[in-house]
Formats: structure tokens, C-alpha cells, sequence
């Protein structure tokens, strides 16, 4: 072997050396045992990571509550069309909490006209409504999925007017014709399945629409079966971006000798199963309706409403900011309306 | 089992690496040998072990006998036997029996005055059983990591911690490790169906020798790696196997605790992409 070709192998092998060791983590890791014994259902995280992730997940101090006396937001102020019911002292609490929690820098000014605070002419003033609307929604009838820990604006936005994590229906990129054409949605990379080659947009079929997420064959033969290895790749994409928005494997809920058992799943399936319906009521009914009260930049390519998924909330946790509740030092906005 | 007329030559003194001539004998065709003793010391006692795990578990179904790993919560340390202490038995019986065989593999090859190519590839056999149940549970710091003892449940535990990593097939080393695998399946066969077509010639015909063989894969690929080359790349394909087995899970949970997908990241970031 020449030297010439010495060098460029022992280079070869540095560059991958290299690629490898850089990105690499090391031990010792952190484990969760969530099975029996031997079984593998093991939640392993990296205890660098979490660090950085409890550090990102700090709540804001709540303001202190006031007595709940004195006369009521709705007939001191003027079109207050869902607090209405608050007295004043916590009905300006709220919107103080709201503008720490969604627009610290913008101030009041970020949804109100500040010469006429009642007026409805900014649109962020509108979806701020009808957001609260659904805070509320959640809080009181989604119990199943987000349970006593409630949710506020700030589980979403931490601190931004608009959520870290939304999405919008993605038509992809521009495909070939004819018998070329090939629209499942595959072979890009893409972030939304955690880098791999699966459909790219899962959640327009799942998350708005109510495709059957389900495709594990209920008989041993295809005796009529319809269920396909490419129906079964938009349901992986789905679940990897699962996993990833809660920072868990797939283990955290499914046992993997059977997905589809219930009796093998762990108890987080069944409110993964209620936080899928709960996602797609709130894209229906709260996010997509509002397409035409948001500005186009607002928008998504195909003039769709920004809309919610799990990350929307978990922002890669297993219970959003860790399962610290802020929702219990506002009751307004578990109220039944 | 009688012997062959020429076998006699072969069974020669000496070349034991414990014992002595203590341990220097046959019994019927097999070489005892120090390490024959302590491979049948620990296969019989593990085996032992296993029946009396299945003796308190719910069922003598033999595909559903289970013997689990100790939970994460004993850590390294002993767990009671009911609750993954005969694991940890049957594992150290198995270690023991394991390397006692390659150590016999070892005094019989230097009987014959051979190399010590057989216990070498066999260790890589061990090498990577012992990657699974030792070397990845301690640097996870728990038994409970290892795979359980029993014929479906090994295989429920190889699919969950599988999509511990969501997708195992985006693991670099399981993609070499695979790769050698069938490589090492499809030589075997060429080689195999090479050896007995050469060996079977038309009736009346004589057997067909090396260079025929060798004409044979020149005429199909333009090369032939020859009759010791073959063997050559027959151990260099199943020992390199074994090795990226056990790299592969080894790295998967010590050295990289999220989805395999992920670490391609450093390809989707190349700059050599149009976005």
C-alpha cells in the first residue's frame, strides 16, 4: 500500500472515528422500569439532557388570588363576552397572568387597543377569546387526558405569542406525474417523524381528520384484510412524533410483543387515547374555524389555521413543565361555560 | 461409538493448559480435559437451575418458560433467587461454561499441534453474549438490562428494547452487523453448493478438484477466492457478525439513549443538500 493511500485510509477512518464520537453520549444513564422484569419496557434518558430540560421547563410564580368580592368584570367593563362573571380584582389578574404568559414583551398593547380596551379590532383579541374558551373546554371536559393538572395559555406558549410547536397541513414537496407520482408522503427526511423517511405530514389524517390510526391485522391470513405496510408507515410517523414530543419511547405506553393489546399497554395508552380525541376536537372546533379571523401570514401554505399536537403542550416532556399544575391557582379557567 | 483406524495416532499427551495429565484422558470419543470437567460442571448446574426457575413459575410450557433478570432496582447487587437470583446464577453458569468450552477448544487444538483459529472465533460467540447480559447491564448500572431466559420472552425482550431506540434497523452497527450476517449466509452457500457440485460429478465421472472450482466462479464473476480464501472470508465474515452484534447493542442505551434515527443527523446536516 502506497503512503499516499495509508493516509487517505487512516483519514477515512479518523473522519468516521470522529463523526461518531462527537455526537456520542456516554454513561452513566438514568433508567425507569415500566414492565415486568426482563420484559424491556425501560425508559432510558440521559441525565445531562433532563438537566437542561427541567431547567427549560420552569412556571412563572403565580399572581397572588384575590378574594372573589366586589362587582363583576362583566358590569364594570364592556364587551367581556367570557369573563364576564370574574370580579374585577380577578379578572385583571387573568389578563395581567395572560400578558406575563403570552406576551411579556408586547405588553397589553399585543391584543388591545389601548385607547379603547373593549374594542374587538385587533385579531389577537379575538383568538384570545376564543382561546380562553378553550382552556376552559379542556379543563373542564377533557378531565381524562390532562386530569386535575389543568392547563393555562402559558403550557402552550411559554412566554411567546405564538406556541413553539403548531403545524399546519403540509402538501410537501413538488412531485413527479404520471406513473412517476408517488403521493404517500415519503422518503424526505423529515423532523416531524424524528429524521426518518416516513410520510411527513401524519397529522392531517389523524390530528384533524379521524383516519383509523389502528393497523394491526386482526387475522392470521390476509382473509380480506386491508390493512398495508404503507398505511402502517403514516401510523409509525404518527407515533414517532409521539414519542418525540414527549420525550419517551415506545415502550411508555405499547408492549411491543402485541401494540394493539390493551391489556399488555400501560395506563398512559388509554390517555394517549383520550389526548388524540382531544387534539382533534380542538383543531375542529377551536383552531380551524379560525382561519378566517387570522392574518395570512398566519397561515399555513394552504391558508390553514396554525393547529395543535402533543408537542403543542409536552414540548418534549412526558406531562407538560413536568407535571406541575398552574391551572389550580386560576379556577376561572376551568369554569364550565 | 468405535473409533476410526487412524484416530488412535491423534490421541496424543500432553498440551493441557490446567491439570496436568490429572484430567488427560477420553471418555468414549470426547477429550475430558480440566475444562471438560468445568463445562460440564456449569452446563449441568445452570441446566439445573433453569428447571428448578421454571419448578416455581407459572407454567412447564416450554415456550413460555421464564427466567427474568432481577428488577432495575437491585441495581448490580444479588437479588433474592425467586426474583432474578437464579438469573444471575444461570448466568454465571452459562459464562462458565462457555469459556471452559473455548479453553478445551484450546488444549485439543494444541494437542494436534494446530492454530488457534476454532476457540478464537468461538470467543467472539461469547464475546457478544456476554456484551448482552454483562458488559451492557453494568455500564447501565442494572442486571435488570440483560435479556431473560426463556424462548419467547428473549424474544419480547429484543422487540421492546428494539423500540427503546424506536427504530433498531437505523442503528449503524446492527446495519453492519446484519449486513455481515447474510453476507455470511450467502458465502456459506456458494462455498457449500460449490464443494458438493465438485464433489458430485455425473455418474462414471471423476470427482471434479480445486481447479475446477476455481474456473467455475472465474467464469461467473471474473474471480475466484480459492480454497483456503474462502475459509478466510468465512471467519472474517461470521466473527466480523458476532463483533457489530455486540457493538450494536452495547452502544444502544450507554452510549446513545434516544431514537436511532436521530443519529443520522450528522448525514441529513452535511452541506451537501440543496436546503
Amino acid at each position: 500500500m502506497s503512503f499516499a493511500l495509508r493516509m487517505a485510509a487512516g483519514g477515512a477512518v479518523l473522519a468516521v472515528a470522529a463523526v461518531i464520537l462527537v455526537q456520542a453520549e456516554r454513561p452513566p444513564m438514568d433508567s425507569i422500569q415500566r414492565g415486568y422484569r426482563g420484559t424491556g419496557m425501560d425508559e432510558i434518558y440521559n441525565p445531562r439532557s433532563v438537566s437542561k430540560e427541567l431547567a427549560a421547563n420552569k412556571i412563572p410564580a403565580s399572581l397572588p388570588a384575590l378574594p372573589d368580592a366586589g362587582p363583576k368584570a362583566g358590569a364594570v367593563y364592556k364587551n367581556v363576552k367570557v369573563l364576564g362573571d370574574e370580579s374585577v380584582g380577578n379578572f385583571t389578574r387573568l389578563m395581567a397572568s395572560m400578558t406575563t404568559w403570552v406576551a411579556p414583551a408586547q405588553g397589553c398593547a399585543y391584543c388591545h387597543d389601548v385607547n379603547n380596551m373593549a374594542s374587538d379590532g385587533l385579531y389577537t383579541k379575538v383568538v384570545a377569546r376564543r382561546m380562553l374558551q378553550m382552556v376552559r373546554h379542556i379543563n373542564a371536559d377533557w378531565k381524562p387526558h390532562v386530569a386535575a393538572t389543568g392547563v393555562t395559555c402559558y403550557t402552550c406558549h411559554r412566554g411567546q405569542p405564538v406556541p413553539a410547536n403548531i403545524w399546519f397541513n403540509n402538501p410537501g414537496p413538488l412531485q413527479a406525474g404520471g406513473m412517476a407520482q408517488m403521493p404517500a408522503g415519503k422518503n424526505h427526511p423529515t423532523a416531524v417523524a424524528r429524521d426518518t423517511s416516513l410520510p411527513f405530514d401524519p397529522f392531517t389524517p389523524f390530528l384533524e381528520h379521524d383516519s383509523d390510526i389502528r393497523i394491526a391485522s386482526q387475522t392470521a391470513l390476509p382473509s380480506g384484510d386491508r390493512k398495508s405496510i404503507k398505511q402502517t408507515e403514516w401510523t409509525y410517523a404518527l407515533m414517532m412524533n409521539f414519542s418525540q414530543s414527549l420525550g419517551v419511547n415506545c415502550t411508555y405506553c405499547h408492549n411491543t410483543r402485541s401494540f394493539t393489546d390493551w391489556d399488555q399497554s400501560t395506563p398512559q395508552r388509554a390517555t394517549a387515547w383520550y389526548g388524540i380525541r382531544m387534539v382533534r376536537d380542538l383543531n375542529n372546533d377551536y383552531l380551524d374555524p379560525l382561519h378566517a379571523t387570522f392574518p395570512v401570514a398566519r397561515l399555513g401554505v394552504d391558508g390553514d389555521s396554525p393547529k395543535v399536537n402533543c408537542a403543542t403542550c409536552h414540548n418534549g416532556v412526558y406531562k407538560p413543565l413536568f407535571g406541575v399544575g398552574m391551572a389550580k391557582d386560576f379556577p376561572e379557567l376551568t369554569v364550565t361555560h | 461409538m468405535a473409533m476410526l483406524s487412524f484416530e488412535r495416532k491423534y490421541r496424543v499427551r500432553g498440551g493441557t493448559l490446567i491439570g496436568g495429565d490429572l484430567f488427560d484422558f477420553w471418555v468414549g470419543p470426547f477429550f475430558v480435559g480440566f475444562f471438560g470437567v468445568t463445562t460440564a460442571f456449569f452446563a449441568i448446574l445452570g441446566t439445573a437451575l433453569i428447571v428448578w426457575g421454571a419448578a416455581i413459575g407459572p407454567t412447564w410450557n416450554v415456550w413460555r418458560i421464564n427466567i427474568a433478570p432481577p428488577d432495575l432496582s437491585y441495581g448490580l447487587a444479588f437479588a433474592p433467587l425467586a426474583r432474578g437470583g437464579l438469573w444471575q446464577l444461570i448466568t454465571i453458569c452459562a459464562i462458565g461454561a462457555f469459556c471452559s468450552w473455548a479453553l478445551r477448544q484450546a488444549e485439543i487444538a494444541r494437542k494436534l499441534g494446530m492454530g488457534m483459529h476454532i476457540p478464537f472465533a468461538y470467543a467472539f460467540a461469547i464475546l457478544a453474549y456476554i456484551s448482552l447480559e454483562v458488559v451492557r447491564p453494568v455500564l447501565m448500572g442494572a442486571w435488570g438490562f440483560g435479556f431473560p431466559y426463556g424462548i419467547m420472552s428473549h424474544l419480547d425482550w429484543v422487540s421492546n428494547t428494539g423500540y427503546q431506540y424506536l427504530h433498531f434497523h437505523y442503528n449503524p452497527a446492527h446495519m453492519l452487523a446484519v449486513s455481515f450476517f447474510f453476507t455470511n449466509v450467502m458465502a456459506l452457500a456458494l462455498h457449500g453448493s460449490l464443494v458438493l457440485s465438485a464433489a458430485n460429478p455425473a455418474r462414471g465421472e471423476a470427482v471434479k478438484s480445486a481447479e475446477q472450482e476455481n474456473a467455475y466462479f472465474r467464469d461467473t464473476i471474473g474471480y475466484s477466492i480459492g480454497t483456503l480464501g474462502i475459509h478466510r472470508l468465512g471467519l472474517f465474515l461470521a466473527v466480523s457478525a458476532a463483533f457489530w452484534s455486540a457493538v450494536c447493542i452495547v452502544i444502544s442505551g450507554p452510549f446513545w439513549s434516544r431514537g436511532w434515527p436521530e443519529w443520522w443527523g450528522w448525514w441529513l446536516n452535511l452541506p451537501i443538500w440543496a436546503h
